[in-house]
């Protein structure tokens, strides 16, 4: 197959099944000297020689997965590495899993595993139906004011630092839900008032997230409902539908692979990010990404591979999800594959 | 066909009703974003907020005057931020350009996969890999260095650049470039006078995006600097540890602060309808 500039018009339909055309360039030689200074600018056109065509794309590819692909691969490689004894830093016998096989002893792990992913799993569905119906009861104002699909942007834009922190003073026992219940007589001093932050059943994390987390699933919802229009609630609608109809028959199914890649994102980022759990989460036992992290930090050394294995387990829980929706997505268009490939 | 209105048809003309549904989600989104940065603002200046006070008795600048003092290194820590920040934007803009121009505008085989690989970390969990990187850059040095930092930084960055440019550059009739190139430009000169004021704003964008990503990283500057770097996000979870509350409110909105500008600038694209830069469709180009 040879690489060729693919027209606009075939381009708008996305995917894999683009139909062979002509080729419309006219190609002018030009010295190899201003080749290479264009490479580097990123203007790549097809070769004037038969190698030139293949390789000028794979060669522009390079540095972009010299980066991610080689660092990527490089790191996770080592990681993996370590964690079953080899190359490691504190001389071990040999490779082994018994890192691996401590970690199934250890308490606090085992009841992490149970927290980190029942909690991602919770904030995880909230978001994806608050996300859903946040989207909805705005459509037609996004549509129209500027001013509302700029709101809808700065939850997305506060760093999850600064949103936990937001909520410590927000839901501590000194904070101003807190003053806000003692003004209003609901309790009588701060020690009245629910544990919301470092709580066992992990409030404050999941509100943390959902703050950040509803708008975002709700964004990639109204870009698809917004660019649709309603076309297609007004056809049911004229076929007598009712509302509870449109919704369940034609926004729901038309919103659902959106919502599903989005949930993706929204599960495997929450599984393994660091800052909320570790300023608004309970120490014991701490989510699996702060365990990794304090256990890698340790002074004691040998402490290491473990805490690698931990974040090699995390890895592979995130891989096995991200293929379980490649696999229900195989048979998907480009278009519905909104997000993810 | 369309029938009824769409989104387009509905910009610019008669005013949407406010009913208890979109009043609702109004409040949310309110509590979402504005809340945060208001609550914030408040602390930082707060001078003495006693229980059960509902807002503070004195005001003063205090903790502002603190951050911006040497004395606590905050200053450091926020050129620390900056100039990586700035240094991995301007490494992901310029690897991710060619190979978004590849993936936009070529026929690759296996494109999709090609794809996939490259938007990996975005989904993958930073540790694994991070730890990983940090036995390599122990071994070469580069751990506790600005460098180590750069470069762990890039990985999340380039994907999100290169995912920004090819949307950009898929938009474009690249054509245009071709039409140059008969009137007899130079690759460069079409480089310069054609392709990048069409994908100019993508440029920034995907600059934008890069920067901030770089910015918002706690956990790959903590174990690649080990310390040593410190970077805001990292002298803001101090402070807020040891209990400063209206210093840290202080380093969380120098925090956000860059986040919500250059979001609320390059991010309407993402939800309004096909409106002033044809924009919309770019969503479904990045598949």
């Amino acid at each position: 197959m040879t690489n060729r500039i693919v027209r606009p018009e075939e381009r708008t339909r996305g995917g894999e099944g683009r139909r062979e055309t002509g080729r419309y360039l006219v190609r002018l030689r030009n010295p190899l000297r201003s080749r290479a200074a264009a490479l580097v600018a990123g203007f790549v056109e097809p070769g004037s020689s038969r190698n030139g065509r293949r390789l000028l794309p794979l060669l522009a590819l390079g540095p972009a997965f010299g980066v991610v692909a080689g660092l990527f691969a490089g790191g996770i490689g080592v990681a993996i590495g370590q964690s079953l004894g080899i190359f490691s830093p504190i001389g071990e016998s040999g490779p082994s899993l018994r890192h691996y096989l401590a970690l199934v002893e250890d308490r606090e792990f085992r009841e992490s595993v149970c927290q980190t992913v029942g909690l991602a799993g919770v904030t995880t569905l909230l978001s994806a139906l608050f996300g859903t119906m946040l989207a909805l009861s705005i459509r037609r104002l996004a549509g129209r004011y500027r001013l509302v699909s700029i709101l809808i942007q700065i939850p997305l834009a506060i760093p999850h630092l600064s949103m936990a922190i937001f909520l410590i003073s927000l839901l501590a026992p000194s904070g101003l839900l807190a003053r806000l219940a003692f003004a209003g007589g609901l309790i009588d001093g701060q020690v009245d008032f629910p544990i919301l932050i470092n709580d066992r059943l992990g409030i404050g994390v999941v509100l943390a997230y959902l703050l950040k987390e509803i708008p975002f699933v709700s964004i990639v919802l109204l870009t698809l409902l917004v660019r649709q229009g309603n076309d297609f609630e007004e056809v049911a609608r004229t076929l007598g539908a009712t509302g509870w109809q449109r919704l369940y028959y034609v926004t729901i199914p038309l919103l659902a692979p959106a919502a599903l890649s989005a949930s993706l994102m929204v599960f495997t980022f929450v599984i393994g990010a660091y800052e909320t759990p570790r300023l608004l989460g309970r120490t014991w036992p701490a989510f699996l990404p702060v365990i990794a992290q304090q256990r890698y930090m340790d002074t004691d050394l040998t402490r290491r591979p473990g805490a690698i294995a931990v974040a090699v387990i995390l890895s592979l829980l995130t891989a096995s999800l991200v293929w379980i929706y490649l696999r229900l997505t195989e048979r998907w268009t480009a278009a519905e594959r909104t997000l993810l490939f | 066909m369309r029938l009824g209105t769409s989104g387009r048809g509905e910009r610019g003309s008669l005013p949407v009703p406010i009913g208890r549904i979109e009043l609702a989600g109004l409040v949310v989104l309110l509590a979402a974003g504005p809340a945060p940065v208001l609550l914030q603002l408040v602390s930082s200046v707060g001078h003495s907020w006693f229980w059960p006070d509902l807002a503070p008795s004195a005001w003063s600048w205090r903790a502002w005057r603190y951050a911006v003092s040497p004395e606590a290194g905050i200053p450091g820590a926020l050129f620390n931020s900056l100039m990586i920040a700035i240094v991995v934007a301007t490494l992901a803009v310029t690897v991710a350009l060619p190979a978004a121009r590849a993936l936009a505008l070529y026929a690759l085989p296996g494109r999709r996969w090609l794809h996939f690989m490259l938007m990996l970390p975005l989904l993958a969990p930073p540790l694994a890999l991070t730890m990983g990187m940090h036995v390599l850059f122990l071994r070469y040095g580069l751990a506790d260095t600005l460098t180590g930092v750069v470069i762990v930084h890039l990985v999340p960055s380039v994907p999100y650049a290169t995912m920004v440019l090819t949307a950009s550059l898929a938009r474009v009739d690249i054509r245009l470039e071709a039409q140059a190139r008969t009137l007899g430009a130079t690759p460069v000169r079409v480089w310069r006078h054609v392709t990048l004021p069409l994908i100019r704003s993508g440029v920034a964008t995907a600059f934008g995006f890069a920067f901030l990503i770089s910015w918002s990283q706690y956990l790959t500057t903590l174990i690649i600097g080990g310390g040593q770097v410190l970077t805001l996000p990292l002298v803001l979870v101090a402070f807020q540890q040891s209990g400063d509350e209206s210093v840290s409110s202080v380093l969380s909105l120098i925090f956000l602060a860059p986040a919500v500008l250059i979001l609320t600038m390059v991010g309407r694209w993402m939800v309004l309808p096909d409106n002033e830069r044809g924009v919309g469709r770019e969503r479904d180009q990045v598949s």
